[in-house]
This record gives structure tokens, sequence and C-alpha cells, in this order.
């Protein structure tokens, strides 16, 4: 699949902008006046900018108000309202902290319970689609979301000691969506055979044009495979291999925006990889992920 | 709403035969010429005498099928064919384009099975793209809606064309009559006779998508001058190595660097 910087701004930024929120609803830690200011500024810049950037994936925004409609059957309208609604209850939950110093812990509740809801529905939206055998992978894509927006969350919060186990555990779901996904074409079964219905050794002679267009620019597309296992490696250290150093150290200011540096573009470094690796069963039709002479 | 219709009353769709397609492309140019004209936006191409792209909502792929000689049905062994194989929206029962679609844009009827997009309501997201197997969605670059067939809703109901012409342009055009058009839940109707006698199959029915076009598998050849075969005869592999692209810019910088860790 073609890795669209927007996209992957998009995840990477509000991941971690909704997993502080998550922690900051849940009162870990009470802030008011200006330290949550700072905090809650941080988070919905994040969580904000990161949905900023999204719309300019779409092709024909002035429709996006639409896509609040179809949430009984669509995940990404569904994103859109989870994102909406956490977002204003975190708005009101903040803004009695930062002016007024009144913490309604329900209130935050709900709001971590959405901002966490929200980042399911991210990764449900990749989840969900069976032509993208890597990303159609339950429960390992969510989970490999979630950790990492939590754990992204617990780091943003100094919440050290939970930072710690979670950079861990998204570390471990990180593999196994990789390790996983790398079956997970075969698993599902298509193959240039079933997509033509044809036996023998079935190949592409001649594709439908001499040209390029949208299916292959948008999914037929292939890049970083040759570096993919160093990329791995890399998105591993910066996600959690320094975080976890730094947080095991004793912290500083300095060592703090380091730590979330890094793993900022760890995650940027494992969306791209979710991208660059996926592979579309409509490539089938284009000479792609052919598996050589399969009788 | 996005959710499917629970039944559906006639399952209009086409039948496609492998064996008479002769790869003529005449489909794609009346498809193209009908949908550029009438239902929605245009269907627009980009640098059209340079480096060429385009909508379509009907594309001919061509298939070599080799024998394998460890296929039952490949004894006594068969020669090499090509296919021809045309592709467009296979108008599925379980759509999964339409459900994705947050917009509302993507919809089934209810009354003949027809999958449509209202380009009024769609935000060129490009997910019922991404949920098709079958690449039948293509966003249109010019116009940033997205487009698919429409079985020609525009001439199959259309009174003012002659009774001859209501139907699909792809199917009206086809020289060779390997294109058919009818109602896929009559059992009764030509083309689900057709299916019936000549075996018609889904495309990736591992996909669950369960669509209402069928394709009809192609015949056997001859097998008078059929070599015997061993499995081992790609003797031009080694040849055919592809050409390798090299990246530029920013891309190339980081190959680069991630070559040297």
């Amino acid at each position: 699949m073609h890795p669209a910087p927007s996209v992957i701004i998009f995840s990477t930024l509000s991941g971690a902008g909704f997993g502080l929120l998550v922690f900051l609803g849940l009162g870990l830690p009470v802030v008011t006046g200006w330290v949550a200011f700072g905090f809650y500024f941080i988070g919905f810049a994040l969580a904000v900018g990161g949905l900023l950037s999204a719309v300019f994936h779409l092709k024909n925004p002035k429709n996006a108000w639409k896509s609040y409609s179809q949430w009984r059957s669509s995940w990404l309208s569904r994103e859109g309202w989870a994102a909406v609604l956490a977002l204003l209850a975190m708005g009101v939950y903040a803004f009695l902290q930062v002016f007024f110093a009144i913490t309604v812990p329900p209130l935050g509740w709900i709001g971590a319970a959405l901002s966490l809801f929200t980042v399911l529905t991210t990764s449900m939206i990749y989840a969900q689609l069976r032509t993208v055998p890597r990303w159609n992978q339950l429960p390992a894509t969510p989970v490999m979301f979630l950790t990492t927006a939590l754990a992204g969350g617990a780091l943003l919060s100094a919440n050290l000691a939970a930072a710690g186990i979670l950079l861990v555990l998204a570390g471990a779901a990180t593999v196994w969506h990789w390790l996983a996904g790398d079956r997970r074409f075969g698993e599902v079964g298509s193959t240039t055979r079933t997509a033509t219905g044809l036996n023998g050794h079935v190949s592409l002679w001649e594709k439908p044009h001499t040209g390029g267009n949208y299916l292959t620019r948008e999914m037929v597309f292939q890049i970083g495979r040759k570096h993919a296992l160093k990329l791995r490696v890399v998105a591993l250290a910066l996600m959690v291999g320094l975080p976890l150093i730094l947080v095991l150290l004793p912290m500083s200011h300095l060592t703090a925006v380091i730590a979330v540096l890094s793993y900022l573009a760890g995650v940027l470094t494992q969306r791209w990889l979710f991208f660059a690796e996926a592979e579309h069963v409509v490539g089938l039709y284009y000479g792609a992920h052919d598996r050589p002479i399969a009788a | 709403m996005t959710s499917l219709p629970t039944t559906v009353h006639k399952k209009l769709g086409l039948v496609i035969d492998l064996d008479t397609c002769v790869g003529c492309h005449a489909c794609v140019t009346a498809c193209k010429g009908w949908n550029t004209q009438n239902y929605g936006v245009p269907l627009s191409d980009q640098d059209a005498y340079g480096d060429a792209s385009g909508t379509f909502l009907n594309r001919i792929h061509a298939f070599q099928v080799q024998p394998d000689p460890k296929l039952a049905d490949h004894v006594p062994p068969r020669l090499a064919q090509t296919i021809h194989f045309p592709k467009s929206c296979l108008h599925c029962d379980d759509a999964p384009c339409v459900t994705v679609c947050p917009t509302g844009a993507s919809y089934k009827r209810a009354e003949d099975g027809i999958v449509l997009v209202n380009e009024d309501a769609c935000m060129g997201c490009g997910l019922c793209a991404w949920a098709c197997p079958y690449g039948a969605r293509e966003v249109d670059e010019a116009a940033g809606v997205m487009k698919k067939c429409t079985l020609c809703v525009d001439r199959i109901y259309n009174e003012t064309l002659p009774e001859v012409d209501r139907q699909p342009a792809c199917v009206r055009t086809c020289p060779t009559g390997a294109r058919h058009f009818g109602d896929l839940a009559d059992p009764d109707s030509h083309v689900s006779k057709l299916v019936a006698a000549r075996g018609g199959m889904d495309l990736m029915p591992e996909q669950g998508t369960r669509p209402v076009n069928k394709y009809l598998p192609p015949r056997p050849k001859d097998a008078i001058q059929a070599p015997e075969l061993t499995g081992d005869e790609d003797i031009l592999a080694p040849f055919l190595a592809p050409v390798a692209e090299e990246p530029k810019g920013l891309l190339a910088w980081v190959d680069r660097a991630l070559e040297k860790i």
C-alpha cells in the first residue's frame, strides 16, 4: 500500500495525543492551572493536528462532514464520532481543571474511555479490510495501535513506571504484528489462480494499459522491501529501545524530550512499514505478490 | 445508510465468457465513452499524450496459463493458453466497499442489486477502493470522487433508447458476444442458464464477497501437439531479471544511509 504521509502522520500524532488524554482523564496525574494547560495543549495539539493531517488525505474534503452519518456500519465514521466526543469530554474536563482547579473524575473517565475508543476505531479501519491480509489481523492490529498509543501517553504524562511496561508491551505487540503479518497473505489464500479462476501456472501476461493507474499507485505500490528488516530494527530501537533506557535512568526535562522525540520517530517508522509492507490482493491482477509457480 | 439491503429483488449482473473474449478492448472504449458523457462526472485522463493515466470502469488484463503436469485435469498434457480477462465491478451481494463508506455515498440498491456511488456525498477518502479485492473502484483524479461501474443504470432502464440498446455499453458493443447481461437471481434467465451450462465461477471466493458477476472458464484447447511436460521448461527465466529503478532525492539518501548500516 502507498505510504501516504498524511495518514502516517495522523495515526502517529493523534495516537500519542489520545494516549496522553487517556492518562490525564484517569487523573494520572491530576493537574490544574498552568501545568494542566501545558499538558492539555500537547495532548490536543497532537490529537487535533493528526486529525487535520488526515483531512489532507481526502480528495474531496468539502463532503467530510457527511462522514458522521454512517456510524452504524462504518469504522471510519465511528472514528470521526469518537474523536469529536473524546475531544469534547476532555475539553470540558480540561477547561475546569485549567481555569477553576476543579477535577470531575467521572467526566475524565468518560473522556479517557472515548480517547481509547478513538484509537481502537482507527485500528479497526485497517483491521476490517480482508483485502489487505497484513492489516486484517485480529486482535494483533488493534493491540499494536492501542499499546503504542498508551506507551506514548504514559511517556508524555511522565508515568515512568507505566511507560516502561507499556513500551515493552508495544514493542512485543509490534513484533507479533510483523511476524504474524508475514504469514497472513498465505493464510488468506488469495492467489492469481483464485483471482482468475484459471488452473495451471497462471501469471500476468499483459497489464490492461501501458501506464499506471489509481490502483497501481495506491495499492500495488511497493517500496522499501529491500530495507524492511533494517527499518524494523530502527523502528524498535527508536520506539522502544532508547525511550526505555532513558525512562530507567534518572529523568530530566531534556532526556524526557529526547525520549518523546525518539518514540515519535520510532512510531513514524513503524507506521510507514505498516503501509509499505502491506500487500493488497488486487496486486494479483497486476502481477504483484505472485508466488511463482505454486501448483 | 451504507448497510447492505437484507433482500434484493433482482441480481442484475454480467456473465463474462473467458473462452470467447479476444481482448480487443472494445468494451473498455465503449464504457469510457458512455460513462464520460452520462452518469456522474466524466472519466478523466491525465497527461494523455505523455505519461498517460486515467480513470476506467472496465479494464482488460491478460494472463498466460501454462499447463501444470501435476494437475489431474491437465493429463493428458495441454497447450499453454493466453486468457483475456475483462474486469469491472462484480456488484457483490456482500459488497465490502459499501459498508466501509463513512458518508453514505456508496450503496447497493435493493430493487436490482446494483452497487452505485452518489458522487454528491463522496469525500474521496478511497477506503471503498481499499476494501474491494477486484480493483473495481478508482478515484477520478480530476474530480476527486470515486468512480465505478454503474452497470449502465442510465441505459438499461432508459426508455428513450431503442430496446436493443437497453443493456450495458460493454455488452452492447462486444463484437464476439463474450459479455452477457441479465438477472442472475432468476434461474430461468439466459445468464443463469449460461452459468449452469458452462460452470460459471466466482472470482476470489475466499474473500467472502459473493460476487453477482460470473466468469465462464475457457474451454480446453486441442491437445494434439502438446509436448510432454516435466515442470522445468522455464529456460528463459534467468534472462528476464527485472530492470531496477533507482530512487532519487530524499529517498535515494535514505536508501544509501540504510545501505551503510
